[in-house]
């Protein structure tokens, strides 16, 4: 069953079209892939997505309910969790604040007034947070002011401030753009067990071929704003059409 | 204790002890000595001190807090004045109505300027901020004169305003449930002279219970989110929370605060006036909040007093003050040094040293009098322990 | 019609003050990132520039006054004349009546707020040098809330330095003779004599502004350092990696900012007496011209600068106003009479509102900026 459907979304950016006749479908606890090479409309149709642009025309569906002119928070509720491009975390606030924040999203909804409560009293919210910590082997950098860790660990913190909430799926946008190799791999092992352990659906949007056929089971080609091919890693090696839109007309 | 840890139980209870104590301990010198000007310990600096702290506890949570530059806050404090004002001319003097319609009315005004300003961020909530209070004196000033009093401040006129609860005899000043707010005891002890009195105790009372709500705001779950909002704003909605709530709840407490503060000073003084909601003053809180620390528990609190202190003890030094200070200095020098000071630094002039005073903090200690303090304790405490380690390693040898 | 033609000329010279102020807080801002609260200070010292040229030169209608000591002027008793003491007279002269002659010495006392511009050049840039070099650049990589706040902390520093010097009351700094007095713009204009009338220095005020403006953006245009400059607004980080020394270019504009608005105030000096708070009293209605126009846009900044004065001006015609008061049947005492009556005094903060939620990019702003 596919969880997320979208369906001939169009995007103008004054004379650009940066995205013409989407579609795309998302199976439930699949890892599907969208690729494509600079300006493809990979980011703004992730942006369409969580919500931060309307698009012109077209419907997306998550789960049977639209997600169109949804605010972000709203779209966040309904279960799509976003890993930035850059890890986007509360840079002023401890390791163990960062993932409790999204604890409270998930328990309390998008906006609770509980001003005289305390935060270190709230039993189920500190139990989650610890086991979301330890999931991710963050346990011991709890007390750690997050705008000091490094880059990897900014990622694993993200993912966790995702994952806490539960998600029914994952957008990243290029989860390992600008890392090391070893950092890279060990994001691809990290959405691996994340995937096997928690079956969350992941659409990943992901420059390093590595990366992607490490993870993807289904890859959309997107080029020029318009989905090419959606078709398995294995298909999509060699496809005639992909390498088209990589390498231009003149090398097929 | 209270639903606090120790050690913000230690911090209320320090507060609510210095409060308690301030007529004697901001009266440290005798009355006769030549130091008698640095105290502090009368009534009208003291209520100075506590109200500017119930203001500045309030601006805390908006912007050390949320990280929202408010450029306008005076003019909650004038809505609350000229509110609690209009109480006394309408109903009667009990500040049981007053205040409380004081911070009622600002916090209507802080949701509907809030709703609009929140719109927008950084430098923009700033301008907006300072569009609205500007708008807010200017038609104090002169444009609304029917209901402010416009350049004559408004004050209670017993004869004509109707004040249908005071009663036949009712107290003309304002007063608690018939207390009139202006009693006084005072205690001559050898040459020290302390002065209770009663309206600087409301204010200190106000200001404890101000201070206790802030430290649970700072501890609870909303506090977290408005520190969310200062260190990632754009991450709280991909993360399912809506920030415009937190900001506006933010923004309308701080009001309130505000409002409040501006219901005591008409407590304490019954007249209001245009120039409470005048940029200045509004500048005033910015670097009050500043000094003392923004987004700590105590910096408010310090900084308004800070400030308010500098603000009497500078303003009310005169030139022949400052010639019997230098006069161990060589005559031209002590006559060029005076003229300096008196003409830019202390008497009317005291504003220069206010802004360069600021500007320092801003430039070399940002987190203001809280760090300062950090910053020389954990001097002292390196200290200490390179001491204790050299007291360890001394019998080695 | 006269009456609206009349409106719009006598918004123009707060028009003009509004532009050329917003002109350099752009500048700044677009260049260096920095929103500068202290912009509305270089105005107000560039107007006591012209207060200080004025007793330097010997305005021999303003001696006598015990508190500048700036005045070169011989004091010498004439026992032929008495006092109303019965003491001799003490008659002053300026020293540039003795050096020059008389006619000269005078010509130069009364054209000293014109003369005053050119001296004020240099002293502004090197205000600007020395606000930029040994203040703001130091405050490029803190968050916007701490540059706001020491140049907040500067504009007080400056505001009450000047206070010290030349108290608190506005000082009169007269225009010269020559530009004093109305100018009959009906005539020109076809109407009927006495119809729009206009000071002839605010003339001047406008066209010397349109010429600063003009000369500003030729500059931006035509010039290396303006291409830098235009280069640093629309995409700053790239400049940095051209290996161009951007500290430079950033000391210079701050200086040619600071330079703006001193000329400005200069020539201000006549139109409004300056007092020490002359700074913050045009940087508030600025920063709303600054928004309004487009943070970050200088041609944004000067069509609101304008904009901002003619509507204010319109706003304080008492003739529609008290028509619509009388056409909603509304008395004297009515709040919303009141209101309508006071609005000049809230116009453009009205304005800045309503622009800020419709269009919160400004008349001319671009995508972007300072949006975070």
């Amino acid at each position: 069953m596919a969880i997320l459907q979208v369906k001939g979304i169009n995007k103008r950016f004054g004379g650009l079209q940066a995205l013409g006749d989407v579609n795309l479908s998302v199976e439930e606890n699949s890892v599907h892939a969208i690729i494509g090479p600079n300006g493809a409309g990979k980011s703004t149709l992730l942006n369409v997505l969580v919500g931060k642009l309307i698009p012109d025309s077209g419907s997306v569906m998550f789960d049977g309910q639209s997600v169109l002119g949804r605010k972000p928070h709203e779209i966040n509720q309904l279960g799509i969790s976003r890993v930035f491009q850059t890890p986007e975390i509360f840079g002023d606030l401890t390791v163990f604040e960062n993932v409790m924040i999204p604890c409270f999203a998930k328990r309390d909804g998008a906006f609770k007034m509980n001003g005289i409560g305390d935060v270190k009293k709230e039993k189920d919210i500190l139990e989650q947070a610890e086991a979301i910590l330890d999931d991710v082997s963050m346990l011991d950098k709890r007390h750690m002011h997050s705008a000091s860790l490094s880059r990897g660990d900014k990622r694993r913190l993200e993912m966790a401030m995702c994952l806490v909430q539960e998600p029914r799926l994952l957008l990243l946008d290029e989860p390992t753009a600008g890392m090391a190799r070893a950092d890279t791999n060990n994001t691809i092992d990290l959405l691996k067990e994340i995937h096997e352990k928690r079956d969350i659906t992941m659409a990943i949007i992901e420059h390093d071929m590595h990366v992607v056929f490490s993870l993807a089971e289904r890859i959309t080609v997107l080029a020029q704003g318009t989905p090419l091919v959606e078709e398995t890693p294995e298909n999509i090696k060699g496809h005639p059409k992909v390498r088209e839109a990589y390498l231009g007309e003149a090398q097929v | 204790m209270l639903g606090l840890n120790k050690k913000d139980f230690g911090l209320l209870c320090l507060v609510t002890f210095m409060a308690a104590a301030a007529p004697i301990l901001l009266n440290p010198f005798p009355e006769t000595s030549t130091l008698s000007f640095l105290n502090a310990g009368y009534p009208a600096l003291m209520q100075l001190f506590a109200i500017f702290g119930i203001v500045l506890i309030g601006f805390n949570i908006l912007f050390g807090l949320t990280g929202y530059l408010s450029f306008g806050h005076a003019a909650f404090i004038g809505i609350g004045s000229y509110t609690a004002m209009w109480m006394y001319k309408l109903l009667n003097f009990n500040v049981i109505i007053s205040i409380p319609m004081a911070m009622f009315v600002t916090g209507i005004f802080a949701v509907l300027i809030g709703w609009i300003c929140l719109r927008r961020t950084g430098i923009y909530f700033s301008i907006l901020t300072l569009a609205f209070a500007e708008m807010a004196y200017r038609l104090s000033y002169s444009v609304l004169t029917p209901i402010t009093g416009g350049e004559t401040n408004l004050s209670p006129d017993p004869i004509n305003d109707p004040m249908i609860l005071k009663g036949e005899n009712g107290l003309t000043v304002p007063h608690l449930f018939g207390f009139d707010l202006n009693a006084k005891y005072v205690a001559e002890v050898g040459n020290w002279s302390f002065t209770f009195e009663a309206g600087y105790y409301l204010c200190a009372l106000v200001l404890v219970l101000s201070f206790y709500l802030s430290i649970r705001v700072f501890r609870s779950p909303f506090g977290m989110m408005l520190r969310a909002i200062k260190a990632n704003n754009h991450r709280m909605g991909y993360t399912g929370l809506n920030p415009k709530p937190y900001m506006l709840a933010a923004f309308v407490i701080s009001g309130l605060y505000a409002g409040l503060g501006g219901g005591l000073l008409v407590a304490m003084d019954a007249q209001a006036g245009a120039e409470r909601m005048f940029w200045t003053e509004s500048g005033t809180i910015v670097i009050m909040s500043i000094l003392g620390g923004a987004g700590t528990l105590l910096g408010p609190i310090l900084g308004a007093g800070a400030i308010k202190y500098m603000e009497k003890i500078l303003s009310s030094i005169s030139e022949s003050q400052l010639h019997s200070w230098l006069s161990i200095l060589p005559d031209g020098l002590e006559d060029f040094l005076v003229y300096i000071l008196a003409n830019f630094f202390v008497g009317h002039a005291w504003h220069l040293t206010l802004g360069l005073v600021f500007m320092l903090v801003v430039i070399f200690v940002p987190g203001g009098l809280v760090e300062l303090g950090q910053r020389v304790a954990s001097r002292f405490r390196r200290k200490g322990s390179e001491d204790a380690l050299v007291s360890k390693e001394t019998p080695a040898e | 019609m006269e009456e609206i033609i009349q409106q719009v000329v006598n918004g123009l010279d707060r028009g003009s003050a509004y532009a050329l102020i917003a002109l350099g807080l752009t500048l700044i801002f677009g260049t260096l990132g920095v929103v500068n609260f202290a912009h509305g200070a270089l105005f107000m010292i560039g107007a006591f520039v012209a207060v200080l040229m004025s007793d330097v030169l010997g305005d021999i209608r303003e001696i006598g006054s015990a508190d500048d000591f700036f005045k070169l002027v011989q004091v010498v008793e004439d026992p032929t004349q008495t006092d109303f003491l019965g003491r001799p007279l003490a008659v002053e002269t300026s020293y540039w009546v003795i050096w020059f002659g008389e006619s000269f010495g005078n010509w130069l006392s009364d054209w000293a707020v014109p003369i005053a511009v050119l001296v004020s050049i240099p002293i502004m840039i090197f205000i600007g040098w020395a606000m930029e070099r040994g203040l703001i650049r130091h405050f490029y990589h803190r968050p916007h809330a701490d540059q706001i706040l020491v140049t907040f902390g500067l504009a007080i520093v400056l505001g009450d330095l000047i206070r010290a010097m030349y108290g608190a009351n506005p000082i009169q700094t007269p225009m010269p003779d020559a530009l004093n007095g109305p100018v009959d713009l009906g005539v020109y204009l076809g109407y009927e004599a006495s119809t729009i009338t206009y000071s002839a220095w605010r003339i001047v005020y406008f066209f010397f502004s349109m010429f600063i403006i003009a000369g500003v953006f030729a500059f931006l245009q035509f010039t290396t350092f303006g291409m830098v400059v235009r280069a640093g607004m629309a995409d700053r980080e790239t400049v940095g990696l051209l290996g161009i020394d951007i500290n430079r270019y950033f000391t210079m504009m701050f200086g040619l900012a600071a330079a703006v608005a001193g000329v400005a105030g200069v020539m201000f000096a006549p139109i409004q007496a300056p007092s020490y708070n002359l700074g913050m009293e045009y940087l508030v209605p600025c920063f709303v011209v600054v928004v309004v126009g487009g943070m970050g846009s200088l041609g944004g900044a000067v069509l609101a600068g304008f904009l901002l004065g003619i509507v204010q001006s319109f706003a304080s015609l008492p003739t529609w106003k008290n028509n619509l008061v009388e056409w909603l049947g509304l008395d004297d005492s009515n709040l919303i009479a009141n209101l309508i009556i006071g609005v000049d005094q809230i116009a453009i903060y009205l304005i800045a509102i309503i622009i800020l939620l419709t269009r919160p990019r400004g008349l001319m702003g671009r995508k972007g900026v300072m949006e975070d």
